[in-house]
């Protein structure tokens, strides 16, 4: 009905070929076919992860979220365990990468002479890309041992009477792993937020300088709330790699599927009990609740990742970022 | 103007996009082995991980002897080569437990068990001070797994071993967190020795463990039991001789304490071959006989009772009955136990089921 009323075709073809001649059509269908593309992919692996669970969704619906069992042989399973150890692994590793990332990334960007800083931002960056199997041996014959004899004890002697703290001491467990993991994600910190320090304009510096501030205060209160945003990006990016760490985490948590207060426990992450049972499970339930697991992991991620993003939100007004 | 050329985007774009997803979607086919060349017949197989060096080792020798076939396999684990075969993908898989009669009757054709190897799983433990050879009763290793048996001088340790001196030390339990045969065989043993085990734990690749920490692989256990003081662990017969660790002598069902080696587990299956169900669909822990060691199994080939392909049908035949034969010969350069004499003629009458 409304045919009539629209422009002659002939032209919008007409001024489409035009605008292909020019490049700029092409070059918007190209990076629009990208853009989609990721959507695609991610909304396919998305439907794979549902469509491949629907065995266990509809055994143990919702209850699968807070059931602590796991059991192959009497195939009742749970996520509990698995999320609690991913979660709190996830979180003793930022506890530790983020001071640690951030104010290496402040004193190499702001501080350190430039030759040093690109020397040391080089190795930083040799280590990010080091395969975290090589991190999870590591671990398991130089880390495990040193929080087993060195620093589980002191932490004991120490704060023993906290509930944290408590329990045998067998070098592995949460606290290992997310040691561990902490060690893994720092270079993505420095490195990133290096970056955007660096791309901190220097008139903001002179500005803060000429006012009276010293050099730390013109940093710490102009230059480091500037680049706010992108620091908080590769904190984002350090936690999706802490909770989605395989090989490293399942090598020096202990693989033990229990929900312990004690960060000397041994636990299990969600990442690790998929790549440790999947290739021999049989049976379909078994393997759909591992992959429904999957999209346990998946949801987290969005959900964390959107809490982040909240409190990014929520602390805008009081920095000075171009947010 | 501005939102036409734009639908229009849109709608290209999303065109493109889909086309993109369809073709990423189909090539299912193209993802099997390249398209074999007339003149080679290609086998393919997926499975334990288990006996993979012989294996590995057989079909490499098969192929020196036939140049024309190639038998590829891939050892990607007893549950992911039954699945493989259930769906078709795979020409023949191959597992370290028995399938189940549940997943016997999700296959389109009957499938057949054949008989490869035998393996076996020991106790190796580290106690500080202690270097002798530990004896371990039934009762004592279902105990300690349970989580029962909490010191290492527990009466039901030191009963066995009275010159040797054990401690008042906690025990730490170490096992495969890993889906893994040699769990789904020390878990089946126990099964068998304890009731206990049987009710509340079970026996799987995987379990619920009632105590213990889990590590990854034959090499994980190996390394978690030699960085903790007081612990116990099982591993692989072949890890541990391969690898010269320690290991306990286990009391058998005549009840003498044995330690495994290769002839013991082949005798494991001589006393269980009396028995031999005729799917050969059997356990042999805990087999009769006194110089049997009782924590051992087979590792079977996955065969379909039906190969349309005439071809394939008479190259996996005539493997089958070289593989029992000449082929046993390789297994003691590996560490394997051979497969004990009766069982492998009742395994060559077997042959003529495929069809």
């Amino acid at each position: 009905m409304s045919l009539p009323t629209r422009p002659a075709p002939a032209g919008r073809v007409r001024s489409f070929i035009n605008r292909l001649r020019t490049g700029d059509e092409v070059a918007h269908l190209i990076t629009l076919l990208f853009a989609t593309s990721i959507f695609l992919v991610t909304a396919l692996l998305v439907f794979e992860l549902y469509d491949n669970s629907a065995l266990p969704r509809h055994k143990f619906g919702w209850a699968f979220f807070v059931t602590q069992t796991w059991d192959p042989v009497f195939e009742n399973f749970g996520a509990l365990p698995f999320i609690y150890g991913t979660v709190v692994t996830s979180a003793l590793a930022l506890l530790i990468a983020v001071p640690l990332g951030v104010g290496a990334a402040i004193f190499l960007a702001e501080l350190a002479p430039r030759p040093i800083s690109d020397a040391l931002t080089f190795i930083i960056e040799l280590l990010a890309a080091v395969p975290t199997v090589i991190f999870g041996l590591i671990g398991m014959f130089v880390l495990v041992p040193f929080m087993r004899v060195y620093v589980e004890p002191f932490l004991k002697a120490t704060l023993g009477f906290l509930p944290l703290f408590k329990g045998p001491l067998y070098g592995i467990g949460f606290l290992t792993a997310g040691v561990l993991l902490g060690i893994i994600v720092i270079p993505f910190i420095v490195s990133v937020s290096r970056e955007v320090l660096l791309a901190v304009p220097v008139d903001q510096r002179e500005a803060a300088l000429a006012l009276g501030a010293t050099k730390w205060e013109a940093t710490w209160k102009v230059v480091v709330p500037f680049a706010r945003t992108g620091i908080f990006g590769s904190i984002f990016l350090s936690m999706a790699r802490a909770l989605g760490e395989t090989m490293a985490v399942t090598m020096v948590i202990g693989n033990v599927p229990k929900i312990a207060t004690s960060l000397f426990a041994p636990g299990y992450s969600i990442a690790a009990i998929i790549a440790n049972e999947f290739s021999e499970a049989t049976g379909d339930l078994y393997v759909q609740s591992l992959v429904e697991l999957g999209l346990v992991l998946f949801l987290l991620t969005i959900l964390l990742n959107g809490l982040a993003r909240l409190m990014i939100v929520a602390t805008a007004k009081r920095g000075t970022s171009q947010e | 103007m501005k939102r036409n050329t734009l639908s229009l985007r849109l709608f290209l774009g999303v065109t493109l996009a889909a086309l993109v997803v369809g073709l990423t979607l189909r090539p299912k086919p193209s993802l099997t082995a390249p398209a074999p060349s007339p003149d080679r017949l290609q086998i393919s197989g997926a499975g334990a991980t288990f006996p993979y060096p012989i294996y590995s080792k057989w079909f490499d020798e098969y192929h020196k002897l036939h140049s024309d076939i190639e038998i590829n396999y891939q050892s990607i684990g007893s549950g992911g080569g039954i699945r493989q075969l259930l769906s078709g993908t795979v020409d023949f898989g191959a597992s370290d437990g028995p399938m189940t009669d549940e997943q016997l009757g999700q296959a389109k054709t009957k499938v057949l068990h054949f008989p490869t190897v035998l393996g076996a799983v020991v106790p190796t433990v580290n106690i500080p001070g202690v270097t002798a050879e530990l004896n371990f009763t039934p009762e004592a290793l279902a105990g300690i797994f349970l989580g029962k048996i909490t010191k290492w001088n527990d009466p039901a340790l030191t009963g066995p071993n009275p010159k040797v001196k054990l401690p008042a030390e906690d025990i730490v339990v170490v096992h495969r967190s890993d889906g893994s045969g040699t769990t789904y065989i020390w878990t089946d043993y126990l099964s068998k020795v304890s009731d206990e085990w049987k009710t509340k734990v079970g026996k799987n690749t995987s379990v619920n463990w009632p105590v213990g920490l889990g590590s990854k692989g034959n090499e994980g256990v190996t390394g978690q039991v030699k960085e903790t003081p007081n612990s116990i662990g099982y591993v692989e017969l072949i890890y541990a001789v391969q690898n010269k660790l320690p290991y306990g002598r286990v009391k058998n069902s005549s009840g003498a304490f044995v330690k495994a080696d290769l002839d013991a587990v082949t005798a494991a299956a001589a006393g269980a071959a009396k028995n031999m169900p005729d799917d050969f669909r059997v356990s042999i822990t805990n087999a009769p006989g006194r110089t049997a060691y009782p924590i051992s199994s087979f590792t079977w080939l996955l065969i379909p009772a039906k190969i349309d392909d005439a071809a394939k049908r008479k190259v996996i035949t005539d493997f089958l009955q070289w593989m029992m034969t000449k082929g046993q010969a390789y297994c003691n350069d590996l560490s394997y136990a051979q497969l004990p004499k009766p069982v492998v003629t009742k395994e060559l009458k077997a042959i003529s089921q495929i069809q």
